[in-house]
C-alpha cells in the first residue's frame, strides 16, 4: 500500500473528485487539445495570456486520476504566472515525475503543491497522465493548432 | 509432456468426448513457468489473457529444442537438417489444420497473425475482387485489426465498409445484420467472439446468412480459438483467422485458413523466395498453395512452437477448457456483479471468460495500476476496439481475461482487488 498511497494521495484524489478550473473559458487567447491513446485521457486547456502573463487557464476533458488532478493542480499554480515561468515549472515538474529530482528536496519545495506528484516517478506508465496536461499546455502556449499526444 | 490430466492421456485428433474427469488446475499450472512469479511481492495472477497467454513448458521446450537441435532453412535443403525442420514446419500446419478441423493442409497459411492474416485476405482477394459501389460488412465489435484492413482497400477499389450495430448488452443485432447485408455484400468479417466485451457472436448463422446473400465470409477467431472447439467445416466459413499467441504459442505466428478454391484463385500477397515455382525475367510462375502466400523463409520455430500449443490444450480437451472456464467466468460475474458502483460490460447470453467493467468515478487506468500492486494483471483501455467504447459511451474499460490456468482463487482475488479500488478512491 505504500506506493500507492505515495501515488494517490489525498490531494491528488480531492482534485480527481472535484477538479479546479474545469470549465471553458471564452474567448481564450490560446487553446489546445491533448490525447493520451493509451488510456483515452483527452483535455482541452484554454489560457488567456495578456503582457505574457497568465490571466487564466482552465481544462476540460476527461482522464484518469492522476491526469485530471494534474490538469486541476497545473490550472492552479499557474494563474497569475508569466508564460516563462509557467515553462520553468513544466520543466520543473517533468524531472519530478520522471524521478530526476528523486531526493532532491529543494526542487520539490521549488514546486509547491505540485510535489505530490513525486510518487508518479515510481509508476513509469502514469508519467504519461501526469504530464499530458502540461504538454496541451505548452503546445497551447507555442499556439500549435494540432492535438498533442502522449504516444 | 504433461497436461495436468488425472487419467491417462487421450488420443490426439479433433475434439473429443471426454468422460468425467476431474480438472486439475494445479497440475496445469505447473506446466506455466511464469504462473509461480510474484509481482510486487505478491503472486502474479495472470487475468490479460485475452492480450496474450502465457506458454506451457511444453511450448518452451519445442522452440528451445527446435534451435538447439533443429534449425535449419525449410523448403529448400537437400540436407538431413533441412530435412528435418521442414517436416516439423510442415507437420505444424496439419496439425493447426486438425485443430480447426480443416479439408487439407495446403488450406493453412502461416502469417504473423491474425492480422496479417486479415491483411491477405483484403489485399489479395479485395484488390482482385471489389469494385466501386460493392460493400464489406463487419459488425461494430470488431477489433481495430478486422475494420483497418478493409478501410484500406475500400480506399483503393471505391468498396464501401459497413458495420452492423449491437446492443446496450453487447449483443449483435441480428436483424439490423440482416438488413444491411445486401446483393452488394461481397465479404462479411464477423469477430467469434468479441476482444472488449467476450460476445459470443452466432457466426454459424452469419456465415449462412452471408453466403445465402452470395457472400463470402471471414471469422475472426482470435478470442475464441483458445477457448472453444472450432471445426471450420461445420462453420462452412470461407476464411477463419487467429494468433499463435493467443493460445499459447509463440508470437509472431498465426494462421490464415482459406477454401482451397478461393485461395487458388487468390493473387500473391507478397513476392520473394518460396512462394515461386520457377523465376526469370520474361516469366515467374507462381508455387502451390499453401507456399504461394508464404514468400520469404517463414518463422519455422513459431510454427512449430504453434504446434506444440495445439497439442498441449488438445490434451487437455477443448470442450473440458469451456466448461471450466465458465465456472470461472460465473464465479467472477456473480461476485462483481455485487459491488456496488461497478458495471459490467458487455452482458449478452453468450459470453467468453471475459469481463470488461468500469467502476462509477473510477477511471480504468487507476484501477489498473492498483490491481497491479496487488500482483494482478488486467488490461485497461480501448482494448483496441474504439468504434465500441463509442458505441457504449464509455472511454474506455478495464478487462479481466481467464484461461484454463487461473484459478476460483484468483478470480476471488480479482474481486478482493476491486474492492480494494474502491475503498482507496473513498
Amino acid at each position: 500500500m505504500g506506493d500507492l498511497r505515495e501515488l494517490y494521495q489525498e490531494v491528488i484524489l480531492d482534485h480527481n473528485k472535484c477538479p479546479r478550473n474545469c470549465r471553458r473559458i471564452d474567448n481564450p487567447t490560446c487553446e489546445a487539445s491533448g490525447y493520451n491513446p493509451l488510456c483515452g485521457d483527452k483535455i482541452t486547456v484554454f489560457l488567456t495570456v495578456s503582457d505574457r502573463i497568465i490571466k487564466d487557464v482552465s481544462f476540460e476533458g476527461s482522464g484518469c486520476a492522476i491526469s485530471t488532478a494534474s490538469a486541476s493542480m497545473m490550472t492552479q499554480a499557474l494563474k497569475g504566472k508569466t508564460v516563462d515561468e509557467a515553462l520553468k515549472i513544466f520543466g520543473r515538474f517533468h524531472d519530478l515525475v520522471t524521478g530526476k529530482t528523486q531526493g532532491d528536496n529543494s526542487a520539490q519545495e521549488n514546486l509547491g503543491k505540485l510535489a505530490v506528484f513525486t510518487g508518479v516517478s515510481k509508476f513509469p506508465v502514469r508519467v504519461k497522465c501526469a504530464s499530458l496536461a502540461w504538454h496541451t499546455l505548452k503546445s497551447a502556449l507555442d499556439g500549435s493548432s494540432e492535438t498533442v499526444t502522449t504516444e | 509432456m504433461s497436461a495436468g490430466l488425472t487419467p491417462a492421456a487421450t488420443p490426439s485428433g479433433a475434439d473429443r468426448i471426454v468422460p468425467v474427469r476431474s480438472f486439475d488446475v494445479e497440475a496445469i499450472r505447473r506446466d506455466f513457468p511464469i504462473l509461480a512469479s510474484t509481482v510486487n511481492g505478491k503472486p502474479l495472477v495472470y487475468l490479460d489473457n485475452a492480450a496474450t497467454s502465457q506458454k506451457p513448458r511444453p511450448v518452451i521446450e519445442t522452440i528451445m529444442r527446435y534451435y538447439a537441435a533443429e534449425n535449419a532453412n525449410i523448403h529448400r535443403g537437400v540436407h538431413w537438417l533441412s530435412e528435418l525442420a521442414t517436416a516439423k514446419h510442415e507437420a505444424a500446419r496439419v496439425k493447426v489444420q486438425h485443430f480447426i478441423n480443416a479439408a487439407a493442409a495446403r488450406e493453412i497459411i502461416f502469417v504473423r497473425g491474425a492480422t496479417e492474416a486479415i491483411n491477405l485476405v483484403a489485399q489479395s482477394w479485395g484488390r482482385a475482387n471489389l469494385r466501386p459501389g460493392d460493400e464489406i460488412l463487419v459488425t461494430g465489435m470488431e477489433h481495430h485489426s478486422n475494420i483497418v484492413p478493409w478501410q484500406i482497400v475500400c480506399e483503393a477499389t471505391g468498396a464501401i465498409l459497413r458495420a452492423a450495430p449491437f446492443s446496450d448488452r453487447g449483443q449483435l443485432l441480428l436483424g439490423e445484420f440482416d438488413r444491411m447485408l445486401t446483393g452488394k455484400t461481397r465479404l462479411v468479417a464477423v469477430t467469434h467472439v468479441s476482444n472488449a466485451l467476450g460476445t459470443i457472436n452466432p457466426v454459424h448463422r452469419i456465415v449462412q446468412a452471408a453466403h445465402d446473400r452470395g457472400a463470402l465470409a471471414l471469422i475472426d477467431g482470435c478470442q475464441a480459438i483458445p477457448h472453444m472447439p472450432v471445426d471450420v467445416r461445420e462453420l462452412d466459413c470461407d476464411f477463419y483467422v487467429f494468433s499463435g499467441h493467443k493460445v499459447f504459442g509463440p508470437t509472431g505466428i498465426g494462421a490464415l485458413y482459406g477454401k482451397e478454391k478461393l485461395l487458388d484463385a487468390m493473387p500473391p500477397y507478397q513476392g520473394g523466395g518460396d512462394m515461386i515455382k520457377s523465376v526469370s525475367f520474361e516469366k515467374t510462375t507462381y508455387n502451390d498453395l499453401p507456399y504461394k502466400f508464404e514468400a520469404g523463409t517463414p518463422h519455422i520455430a513459431g510454427a512449430i512452437g504453434l504446434g506444440a500449443a495445439l497439442d498441449y490444450i488438445q490434451d487437455i480437451g477443448m470442450r473440458r477448457i469451456n466448461e471450466y472456464e465458465n465456472q470461472l467466468l460465473t464465479r467472477a460475474t456473480n461476485a462483481i456483479s455485487e459491488i456496488p458502483g461497478v458495471r459490467i460490460i458487455g452482458t449478452p447470453p453468450c459470453k467468453a471468460s471475459l469481463i470488461s467493467f468500469v467502476i462509477d468515478g473510477i477511471h480504468p487506468h487507476d484501477i489498473g495500476t492498483i490491481l497491479d500492486q496487488e500482483g494482478i494483471a488486467i488490461r485497461t483501455g480501448h482494448h483496441c476496439a474504439q468504434p465500441v467504447m463509442e458505441r457504449l459511451g464509455v472511454p474506455a474499460t478495464a478487462r479481466a481475461s481467464f484461461a484454463f490456468y487461473n484459478t476460483h482463487q484468483e478470480a476471488d482475488a480479482l474481486v478482493r482487488a476491486i474492492r480494494k479500488v474502491i475503498e482507496v478512491f473513498n
